[in-house]
């Protein structure tokens, strides 16, 4: 797989970007391309990592940011030039907030399936929600005709005592 | 790290040693290339030692689901090796743990096949 590192975020589009000693907001817009989907993951990783969270909870965040762009970019804007992907992080005192909208017809939650269930198991597809939803705190979907948001939240400082101190 | 396959022959057995990460796009490619290539060749008993995969997503593990239903369709068996946390995780909460043939000693996996 490439490594984008070397190339900074590798996001077209920088919209604004702060930090502060406990807070941070920073949005990209980005291609609904494979390369999106790579680099999105790779900054959740980073931020979920300097906003002190331990090494596992880091994988969870990143891991559903990841399932997250590859619904907007696939199922979402199918791969549409004309269409971008915009994602959005939000640090505060107590979250990381991450919003990823994209400018397809909506998704259908009614046509999502349980991939827990028997039928369902040996399904090659339709895991990624479930994912989402199990690595994060709080998720909320909002489909419309122009497009699909989905918000996903992870307690700074959850119930589990699973946050180091963040580093400042 | 890009996703990586070697193949060898123990007892009969077809051992894939993966690497990298499988996931959506060339790390699924890659999976599913492999174990077709090993099935047009007659070789249906396959051991997927995942012990230096590193990340996998619901692509990859839709990718896995695919080889399993591949091989036995075709009457073979594909089992897999080595499971790191992070895999035996995603596979615990997927329930797919109990679907795979799961093994995490390579002599005795081999052994396992009929």
């Amino acid at each position: 797989m490439r490594c984008f590192g070397s190339r900074g975020f590798g996001f077209a589009g920088l919209v604004h970007r702060h930090f502060a000693m406990t807070e941070l907001r920073v949005s990209y817009t980005l291609d609904s391309t494979l390369e999106t989907v790579d680099n999105a993951e790779q900054t959740a990783s980073r931020i979920a990592a300097e906003s002190g969270f331990d090494e596992d909870v880091v994988m969870q965040i990143s891991m559903a940011v990841r399932e997250a762009a590859v619904n907007a970019v696939l199922h979402g804007n199918a791969y549409d030039p004309e269409k971008k992907v915009k994602l959005e992080f939000e640090r505060t005192g107590n979250d990381l907030v991450i919003t990823i909208r994209d400018q397809g017809k909506g998704l259908d939650l009614a046509k999502i399936p349980d991939p827990l269930a028997p039928e369902n198991l040996l399904k090659t597809s339709g895991r990624g929600i479930f994912l989402i939803r199990s690595f994060m705190d709080e998720v909320q979907i909002h489909p419309s005709q122009t497009g699909t948001e989905i918000k996903l939240v992870k307690h700074v400082h959850g119930p589990s005592g699973d946050v180091k101190e963040a580093s400042q | 790290m890009s996703m990586k396959t070697s193949t060898r022959q123990v007892d009969g057995v077809t051992i894939v040693d993966c690497s990298g990460r499988i996931t959506l796009g060339e790390g699924s490619v890659i999976l599913r290339d492999t174990v077709r290539e090993l099935l047009s060749k007659g070789q249906k008993k396959i051991l997927l030692n995942l012990g230096d995969v590193t990340y996998i997503d619901s692509s990859g593990i839709g990718e896995l689901v695919s080889a399993f239903t591949t091989v036995r369709n075709q009457g073979g068996e594909l089992k897999l090796l080595n499971l790191t946390k992070k895999v035996h995780d995603l596979l615990q909460i997927t329930k797919l743990y109990t679907v795979f043939d799961v093994r995490d000693d390579e002599a005795s996996a081999v052994k396992s096949f009929n």
